[in-house]
């Protein structure tokens, strides 16, 4: 691991709704270091979406971001959008969940690769165009000549999700947020991306933060690893911490409920009831309805994201019980 | 592509000529004729004229007479207007039409496209909610009333601009007629294309290239107004036959020389030969930008040129 | 002219959603009109028209001059309410507030007349087209194609030429021109209707396709029609002042708004007051069936806002 390329401090996001305001990220903090795989974990309505995108200034209009997110010591959060430009494509590029939809689909592939180059590093077209195809064989797309002159119609679900991750890389950024990037596509294509994610960060060395709900696409990929529930982080360790001994009922849960290919044979086991309501969160902490592990304290105190028992980062006043229970189904 | 042109233009024949067809016979069946004046001809006279334009014959004779002659481009003699065809007539009223009628477009679609994208990056700002007055008025206040309107104020109140009448060369006698003929198309126009490009800008694949870091010109000119033009373009068809059947109003109010008027003329003294090829000359420019329009849609959307 | 409302663009997509729907119905159309009342523009625009459609009928009775009395006292009089002529009166002497309501009711009625005229039409040209599918409804719709085609306004011109001057052949003039969206819709209605159970039924029991038209597919045709006609009548009033303004329309003694427009447009300059009146009741007309129309376009493609 290299040095640090990403600083988060008190993240937050907050949109202002017609009557209300709706807080979809708290206080989020992590750093990332050069060639590190982040995997941010989450039901969908976490907010795990929402911080990349505000940290990439790409909030709907009603939103807004506080906190500090700084790359290279450049403060992202509050910059003019102007300045942002010049950074977002080139030091951090985003890969969005839906390629079918996230491609221009009145473009040539060449026009749309094309044109980040030559805003970033003012290269010729013909130079940009060279380095575009280059790119295109880098992410195993071998006929890139015919891709290139393609209208994203004409290409694979696959075959664009490369070509989005091609587009992104151009720049070799030093981070890059994948959102949900498998999701859309069909489960054998979703582990050649993944692989093709592993080569590609180790290639450029570039600090990678998978944004998912799917354990499954977290466990060969990820080093380290941030669940989210409710807008925050619940806890936070490298993948083998929170895969074999979690410390929060929620990264508990979401294992329970995840098909897993190794040994261990489990129930699968979903998380009973639904993410909550983000304009009217529980109080104290926030899993506490679906929790099993819940006191009196959980209903009146909201757990601070802190080092607990062995120095693991969780939001749990009883991660004792959580590693306990899980290594009694072990 | 040359195919797709091709197979649109073959498409059109048997539109017109069937349009051509209903007209002739709807026009022929009705009572009364263009020699009908308060003073009847004497019979040897009438016999005479309508000897002279075919009239005698049986309709169906009529009929094929016409469209042999309307192969040959030629949309016979006006039977009110003597010693004029009615293509020298429809020559006299085209340019001028044709000049209003596509000035008002021109500078109705541009206008309309401009404010309709700064309404929608605007959205919900000031710039939008004057949109939506002024496309308000542009939309309700039929043409005749807003011509009616235009010339109390501009022309006798506060006589900045002539109330009517038409001087060659002379811009201040365009404003007006344009105007109203331009404030309609051109809220129509600017609805659409706020509402499209509101679509537009929240759509993924604009949200892409943000990311990219191309900034907000770039990502507007090159992502956003291409496919937010699209409702626009299929509009700008029936939009342009709206406008130029408009003009026929706006060039009796203001008094200007263009086709209209000879329309209205000629419908009212049956000069059936003037009103059919007034029709045909419309339809013509009708399809002919439909046409147009088809085309402009096959280069805007990649996906309609490869059915 | 067509197309204050542009009812053909928002009208041909709710045919083809209601060709497309399949056999589950009626509830595209339902929840377009629930929808539509709970828009505030357009409920209240919806009262005014009411209101305006109540005056302009009932208000002649209580009115105390007749629209075609001359007042040999007052003519060419502004506003003048000693002599109960409240909005003046035009240079025969007639009372405008009472040529003005009966304008309003003439325009009224030729819109709904002519509405109904193309409602009609189309209904029996679109379930034909629709029941019988296949190449008859290849042939007719493609007929419908052409008449898009045509310049409308000119033709409407031709009609009205072509049927004199009489008001009841200026409505069925523009209803023979305007019926061609419903033919559209209730085509759309009839192939989506024709799949369904009770149809099927009423063929295997050998009804006759008329019979099962009128019995079955018409009765359901009800709310496209609210629809369609809440559309066409502001066009309808647009199309009867533009012909009365260009003086093929209503004839005197009898008024319409169009009339009355064109007659204070030419004395503009000496009696404005005979253009004002109209001019506004007119634009008001307008812009409460606009909103109401903008109200369906909106409730019947929810997402379009």
């Amino acid at each position: 691991m290299g040095e640090t390329v990403l600083e988060v401090r008190d993240l937050s996001v907050t949109f202002q709704l017609h009557d209300r305001e709706v807080q979809a990220v708290r206080e989020m903090n992590f750093s990332l270091k050069a060639g590190e795989t982040l995997a941010v974990v989450g039901e969908s309505g976490s907010g795990k979406s929402q911080a990349f995108l505000s940290i990439m200034g790409l909030l709907a209009r009603n939103g807004r971001a506080t906190g500090s997110a700084r790359i290279d010591g450049k403060e992202l959060v509050g910059m003019r959008s102007s300045d942002l430009d010049a950074i977002r494509g080139k030091d951090i590029a985003m890969i969005f969940q839906d390629p079918m939809t996230s491609l221009n689909p009145y473009m040539r592939i060449a026009d749309q690769m094309i044109e980040v180059l030559v805003r970033h590093q003012n290269a010729s077209r013909k130079e940009a165009l060279e380095r575009s195809e280059a790119m295109l064989r880098s992410v195993h797309l071998p006929d890139a000549k015919r891709v290139i002159r393609a209208y994203p119609h004409e290409l694979s679900g696959g075959q664009r999700q490369r070509v989005m991750i091609a587009m992104a890389l151009l720049c070799e950024p030093k981070v890059l947020f994948a959102d949900e990037p498998t999701t859309a596509l069909d489960v054998t294509v979703q582990a050649q991306m993944l692989s093709l994610f592993e080569e590609l960060t180790d290639k450029f060395n570039t600090a990678l933060v998978m944004i998912t709900h799917d354990l499954g696409v977290v466990a060969g990929l990820a080093d380290t690893m941030m669940v989210m529930y409710a807008g925050r982080a619940v806890e936070k360790g490298t993948v083998d911490e929170l895969f074999y001994s979690p410390r929060h009922p929620y990264t508990l849960g979401l294992l329970h409920s995840t098909p897993r290919g190794d040994n261990k044979r489990r129930r699968l086991d979903p998380i009973k009831g639904m993410p909550p309501n983000l304009t009217n969160l529980p109080s104290g902490c926030s899993f506490h309805p679906r929790c099993e592990f819940k006191t009196e304290i959980c209903l009146q105190k909201r757990p601070a994201l802190e080092p607990r028992t062995d120095g693991r980062i969780s939001a749990c006043h009883h991660d004792d019980a959580v590693k306990n229970a899980n290594e009694k189904v072990a | 592509m040359l195919t797709y042109v091709l197979r649109r233009i073959i498409s059109i024949v048997p539109v017109a000529f069937i349009a051509i067809t209903a007209c002739f016979f709807i026009l022929r069946l009705a009572p009364g004729g263009p020699f009908d004046q308060e003073r009847a001809l004497p019979p040897a006279i009438l016999r005479n004229l309508r000897a002279a334009y075919d009239l005698d014959q049986p309709l169906i004779v009529q009929y094929f007479l016409y469209i042999g002659r309307l192969l040959r481009f030629d949309l016979g003699p006006s039977m009110v207007v003597q010693d004029f065809t009615v293509s020298q007539l429809l020559t006299l009223g085209l340019p001028f039409t044709i000049m209003l009628g596509m000035s008002a477009f021109i500078i109705a679609t541009l206008i309309g496209m401009l404010a309709g994208i700064i309404a929608a990056v605007q959205q919900n700002r000031w710039p939008d909610y004057v949109l939506v007055l002024v496309v308000m008025i542009g939309l309700i206040v039929p043409n005749f009333l807003m011509g009616s309107i235009l010339q109390l104020l501009f022309g006798v109140y506060l006589k900045w601009l002539p109330a009517g009448g038409w001087r060659a060369g002379s811009m201040a006698h365009l404003v007006m007629p344009i105007t109203v003929l331009a404030w309609p198309h051109a809220a129509r126009i600017s609805r659409l294309m706020r509402g499209s490009m509101i679509e537009v800008l929240g759509s993924n694949y604009v949200r892409t290239a943000r990311a990219k870091g191309l900034g907000q010109r770039l990502v507007l000119a090159r992502h956003a107004i291409k496919p937010a033009l699209i409702p626009v373009v299929s509009y700008l068809g029936p939009g342009l036959s709206y406008l130029l059947t408009g003009s026929l109003i706006v060039e009796q109010i203001f008094g200007l020389p263009g086709i209209g008027r000879y329309f209205i003329n000629a419908a009212l003294s049956r000069d059936y030969g003037l009103v059919l090829g007034t029709v045909i000359l419309y339809m013509a420019i009708i399809l002919l930008l439909n046409l147009l329009v088809d085309l402009a849609y096959a280069w805007l959307d990649p996906k309609v040129r490869y059915r | 002219m067509a197309g204050i409302t542009h009812k053909d663009e928002t009208l041909s997509r709710y045919a083809e959603d209601l060709a497309g729907e399949g056999p589950k119905g009626r509830s595209l159309t339902e929840d377009a009109l629930r929808r539509l009342f709970t828009n505030k523009a357009a409920l209240i625009s919806l009262i005014v028209v009411a209101l305006i459609v109540l005056i302009a009928f009932i208000g002649p009775y209580f009115v105390p001059w007749h629209y075609s009395t001359v007042d040999w006292t007052a003519i060419r009089k502004p506003p003048d309410f000693e002599k109960l002529h409240y909005l003046g009166t035009d240079q025969n002497g007639r009372d405008l507030l009472a040529r003005l309501l009966q304008g309003t009711q003439m325009s009224l009625i030729v819109a709904a007349v002519a509405t109904l005229v193309s409602v009609v039409i189309g209904i029996v040209y679109g379930a034909v087209a629709g029941y019988f599918g296949g190449r008859v409804d290849a042939v007719m719709m493609r007929f419908v194609d052409i008449m898009y085609a045509l310049p409308y306004i000119l033709f409407v011109i031709i009609l009205v030429v072509i049927f004199g001057r009489s008001p009841v052949l200026l409505f069925v003039g523009i209803g023979a021109i305007e019926w061609l969206t419903m033919a559209r819709i209730v085509r759309g209605q009839t192939l989506s209707l024709k799949e369904r159970e009770f149809i099927e039924a009423a063929r295997a029991s050998g009804a006759k396709p008329f019979t099962i038209i009128m019995r079955h597919i018409v009765p359901n045709l009800a709310g496209p029609v609210v629809i369609y006609a809440t559309l066409t009548i502001p066009e309808i009033i647009i199309t009867e002042s533009f012909l009365s303004y260009l003086g093929l329309g209503i004839q005197e003694p009898q008024t319409s708004l169009g009339t009355l427009i064109s007659e204070g447009a030419q004395v503009i300059e000496v009696m404005p007051w005979l253009l004002v009146a109209p001019a506004i009741m007119l634009v008001l007309l307008l812009l409460c069936l606009s909103y109401i129309g903008d109200g369906l376009r909106d409730a019947l493609d929810p997402k379009d806002r």
